[in-house]
């Protein structure tokens, strides 16, 4: 068996401001972050990996954050340079970046695409005014409309992420701010429902009774409606809070749910790589400059690396593949594990999820149906051992 | 030391409601006649555990010795007797009753008569007491004490003119009621030179001196060596120490006729020494016992279990050491489905059940679920056979009952006239029959037989409440009848809960299945399954709610690569389902159940 294509991500750690519903891995500096200092640092992580792992064919980069379209773009393009170096680029090798829709980072754009970046996922995440105030956000929804218009024409695969159930959002108001995003002709959109988070601003007004999410019966008719508006745009669902035009999938979230070898660089980065038999799972430092100041002095910035047991492999594959709309191959689950199906799932439940519609096979693969994917956090642990 | 003279003796007891003063003025008589100094004073000598002083209320018979020098020239010893003053004890009360030949009735003079108080002077009247009222906190300014002594004479029908007029709290007229005790109780009598005969009034276990015992001698003597039988169990034990309270224990050589005092004998455990037997000489017993001993019997069981099941040998040790000082309480091991392992208990009432868990939680820090009250039900099957059944899990099929009988009570409730329709209301819901309706002024008295598993679920809670807490209440026990009582079992996904089934009236079982169902489609949370919820007599569903599937329940946003706290998430859930219950393919947390019995409470 060939080794797994390899995906890569990296983190850059800074934004211009923290968004009250994030939990992200990010930071905000007010003077502005060393980019020299932080370009080079994961320039030398990398390095440090790459050698590490040895020759592998990379198939994706994903430049992630906090906020990278904040990077300079000469840095973004001596990472790219390095990683396609370091390893052998896949020939459709998908780039994704990150980015805010703001005037400045829109500036930004052109310089991002001749860095190699070929698919841009833009935070645009509501096209009110009033509900991108209440999160947060540095943009209004005229400067949304016109990034998304830049970056259509700038790059061939263009994403952009919103978050509804908002706090007194209705299905009505939901499905034609969505309709209007749809005709903005992207092929994959990231459609989330808000959720609180622990330690962001929401979790302290949410504590306090100032937020209040939808009941649950509602948020799930939000989500239905989502699917149906996303279906007559051409974009099904693929994962939980994904949708694509066939073939426009992220073929580097696919690599995390399919649970398969992916590096991460940076501070905070999470990183999973099977070798020889063993499932390493790899923690960088979370603040930045303590992150640096590691690689600096170690070539890396890992705080924790552990070898997961076969168990935990099992409940992370069945816990990312079933997010999936086209599921898990049981011989893929196993091989990754190195657990039996039978040692991974409780053969008695899965038939009563099976009977009850909540699961379905397909073509060889175990997939959550769409009611199963709405109860997947309750389902699993019935369904796992 | 010789005897005290029988005409220097008085033996008595103080009947009153709670906070009407009982343990305010027992404090003044001992202040007064100097058994303990001022400084020594704390508040409420007698009520010694915690929790009595807490409820002022009287769990264990007390007494205090107390020397008093009359107006007419004598000194006097006086034993008051500090009897358990709720109906749970009603059988305690009436042995410590017996110990004694007269009673001081406190009444408060703005509250007047109370339920609690009528059953207990009703108590001491059959037991031939002399009564001498006494009106208490006369110096406030609602006191009405001409309406209160109309009260008890036409309530009570004693004669109320020469009642004292007290103020515990100040200390006036408290010489007046010495000199009461003194003219207008009857001394006790007794021989001095017949075999022994003492009655066993109470018995608590210390740790240091093992197992005290408090008694009245109505016969001959006990001194320390002597070898003494108790009558009911045969049982032997030579007399390590003789004594009197004063109120602290003070050893005597003996005890004489007519005198109140304690024994020690080495004796490990209460369960060895039953209240109300008679103690008498091993070498020359008394022909005859004295009259009125009963074994103790439990008239309300529940299951009582811990909340976490490593408590279960610490449940099983703090039942094991509260029994060494209560023989009236039992328990027996019992297993649920729902709740893990557990002990049935068996309580002399509501109250007593009560205390027990409270003491449980309180000095042996268990966190505890108790399953519903049950009464006892004597069940008689169509082979003739017949049997007590203190579970309803124990019932057998309906088509094997002949019949099922069911202890009834004798309730006196007091209430002022505006609350009278809505108690009226709530006895005639639970199947009461009303015997008397009387008034006394402003206030109601109503007198109702009631069948007692009526009483055990809520029915406090609702006479509180539809009486905004004026109502008193009491109760006596008053046989058993026949009835038509039905198990309901309640099922959970179709698998019956064993620690939520409960008996009800034919006619009631409708609405208490209903009920109870609700309650649980509140409780149980939803899940990935929709969860029947059913009400059922024998194979029949009487009442049915269906807890909906879940709607949503999944994590809008999982990428960046961070799996581990997903699956962290995830072993912890897996964890969390060993708290849970399994009924079929869905499984309850057991806090669902806990809410339900908590919310039957």
């Amino acid at each position: 068996m060939s080794p797994e294509p390899l995906a890569l991500y990296i983190h850059w750690p800074f934004c211009l401001a923290k968004c009250p519903y994030c939990d992200f891995n990010s930071h905000v500096r007010p003077e502005g972050p060393d980019h020299a200092r932080f370009t080079a640092a994961l320039r030398a992580e990398l390095a440090h990996e790459a050698a590490r792992v040895g020759p592998r064919t990379l198939s994706s980069i994903f430049f992630g954050g906090g906020t990278p379209s904040l990077m300079r773009p000469e840095d973004v393009a001596a990472l790219i340079a390095d990683a396609t170096r370091l390893f052998a680029p896949s020939p459709d090798i998908e780039i994704t970046l990150e980015a805010n829709p703001t005037s400045v980072e829109r500036e930004k754009l052109r310089g991002f695409r001749e860095a190699g970046v070929n698919r841009l996922s833009l935070g645009v995440q509501a096209l009110d005014g009033k509900a991108l105030g209440f999160l947060g956000r540095q943009h209004d929804a005229g400067e949304a409309i016109v990034a998304l218009e830049v970056a259509r024409a700038l790059f061939p695969r263009l994403s952009f992420d919103m978050i509804y159930a908002r706090p007194g959002q209705g299905e009505a108001e939901w499905r034609a701010e969505l309709r209007r995003a749809l005709d903005l002709a992207a092929d994959h959109l990231s459609l989330y429902q808000l959720t609180i988070e622990p330690g962001t601003r929401f979790a302290t007004e949410h504590a306090r009774g100032a937020i209040q999410l939808p009941e649950s019966d509602e948020a799930a008719r939000l989500y239905h409606a989502t699917a149906e508006e996303a279906a007559r745009f051409g974009l099904r669902f693929y994962e939980v809070s994904n949708y694509a035009k066939p073939g426009a999938e992220s073929r580097h979230n696919l690599a995390y749910w399919r649970y398969g070898d992916y590096l991460g660089i940076g501070a905070g980065a999470h990183q999973r790589l099977l070798q020889g038999g063993t499932m390493l799972a790899t923690r960088r430092h979370r603040a930045p400059e303590e992150w640096a100041a590691r690689v600096e002095q170690h070539g890396h910035g890992t705080v924790e690396e552990t070898s997961l047991t076969p168990r935990e492999r099992g409940r992370e594959a069945m816990l990312m593949g079933l997010r999936l709309a086209e599921g898990v191959l049981p011989a893929r689950v196993e091989a990754r594990s190195g657990l039996p199906w039978a040692a991974i799932i409780d053969p008695v439940m899965l038939e009563a999820l099976l009977e009850e519609d909540y699961l379905h096979w397909r073509d060889g693969h175990l997939a959550a149906t769409p009611e199963g994917l709405l109860r997947l956090d309750a389902l699993l642990p019935v369904l796992l051992r | 030391m010789p005897d005290t003279p029988l005409d220097r003796i008085r033996n008595f007891s103080i009947i009153a409601h709670i906070d009407h003063g009982k343990s305010t003025l027992a404090d003044r008589l001992i202040q007064t006649t100097g058994a303990i100094s001022a400084r020594e004073m704390t508040e409420q000598v007698l009520d010694n555990m915690e929790l009595e002083k807490e409820r002022g209320i009287t769990i264990k018979a007390q007494t205090v010795r107390l020397n008093y020098l009359a107006k007419d020239g004598h000194t006097y010893v006086l034993n008051l007797m500090d009897t358990p003053g709720h109906v749970d004890f009603a059988y305690e009360v009436s042995r410590s009753l017996a110990a004694c030949e007269g009673s001081l009735l406190v009444v408060d003079a703005s509250q007047g008569v109370e339920a609690q108080t009528l059953a207990n002077v009703y108590q001491a009247i059959d037991a031939g007491h002399e009564i001498v009222p006494v009106l208490n906190k006369v110096d406030l300014p609602a006191a009405e004490p001409e309406r209160v002594k109309t009260q008890i004479e036409d309530v009570i029908g004693i004669p109320a003119d020469d009642a004292v007029m007290i103020s515990a709290k100040t200390g006036l007229n408290i010489d007046q009621v010495l000199e009461a005790i003194v003219t207008r109780l009857p001394a006790p009598k007794g021989d001095p030179n017949a075999p022994t005969k003492a009655l066993l009034v109470d018995s608590w276990y210390d740790a240091y001196l093992g197992v005290i015992v408090l008694v009245r001698v109505k016969d001959g003597h006990l001194r320390k060596g002597q070898k003494v039988r108790m009558m009911s169990s045969g049982s032997i034990h030579t007399l390590e120490q003789v004594g009197v309270f004063s109120p602290k224990m003070v050893a005597v050589d003996s005890l004489g006729p007519g005198e109140m005092g304690f024994f020690t004998a080495a004796i490990k455990t209460v369960a060895d020494t039953n209240v109300g037997d008679t103690v008498t000489d091993d070498r020359h017993p008394a022909t005859e016992a004295l009259a009125g001993f009963k074994p103790s019997v439990p008239v309300v069981w529940c299951g009582l279990y811990p909340v976490d099941a490593d408590d279960y040998e610490k449940l099983r040790d703090s039942l094991a050491k509260l029994r060494l000082n209560d023989a009236s309480f039992h328990f027996e091991p019992e297993t649920s489905a729902a709740l893990g392992f557990g002990y049935r208990c068996g309580f002399l009432g509501l109250l007593h059940l009560e205390i027990i868990q409270e003491r449980l939680s309180r000095e042996f820090d268990l966190d505890l679920i108790a399953t519903a009250p049950s009464v006892v039900y004597k069940l008689k099957r169509n082979d003739g056979t017949e049997e007590d059944i203190h579970n309803p899990a124990d019932m057998p099929d309906p088509t094997l009952i002949q019949t099922i009988s069911e202890p009834w009570i004798k309730a006196t409730i007091f209430v002022p006239d505006e609350y009278l329709g809505s108690i009226l209301t709530l006895c005639n819901e639970r199947r009461g029959q009303q015997v008397e309706l009387t008034y006394v002024g402003s206030r109601a008295m109503a007198v109702y037989r009631l069948p007692l598993n009526e009483v055990v679920f809520d029915f406090y809670d609702r006479l509180k409440s539809v009486s905004r807490g004026y109502a008193s209440f009491d109760y006596a026990m008053d046989g058993y009848e026949p009835g038509d009582l039905v198990k309901i079992s309640i099922l959970v996904n179709a698998e019956p809960v064993d620690a939520l089934s409960f008996m009800a009236h034919r006619a009631q079982a409708d609405r208490r299945g209903r009920s109870i169902c609700e309650k649980l489609k509140e409780l149980i949370p939803r899940q990935l399954f929709k969860i029947p919820i059913q009400a059922a007599i024998g194979g029949r569903v009487i009442a049915r709610e269906t807890i909906s599937a879940m709607s949503k329940d999944v994590t809008a946003k999982c990428y960046g690569g961070d799996i581990s706290r997903k699956r962290k998430l995830l072993d912890k859930q897996k964890e969390g389902k060993k708290r849970m219950r399994q009924f079929g393919k869905v499984e309850i947390p057991q806090s669902a159940f806990i809410a339900a019995l908590k919310m039957d409470a």
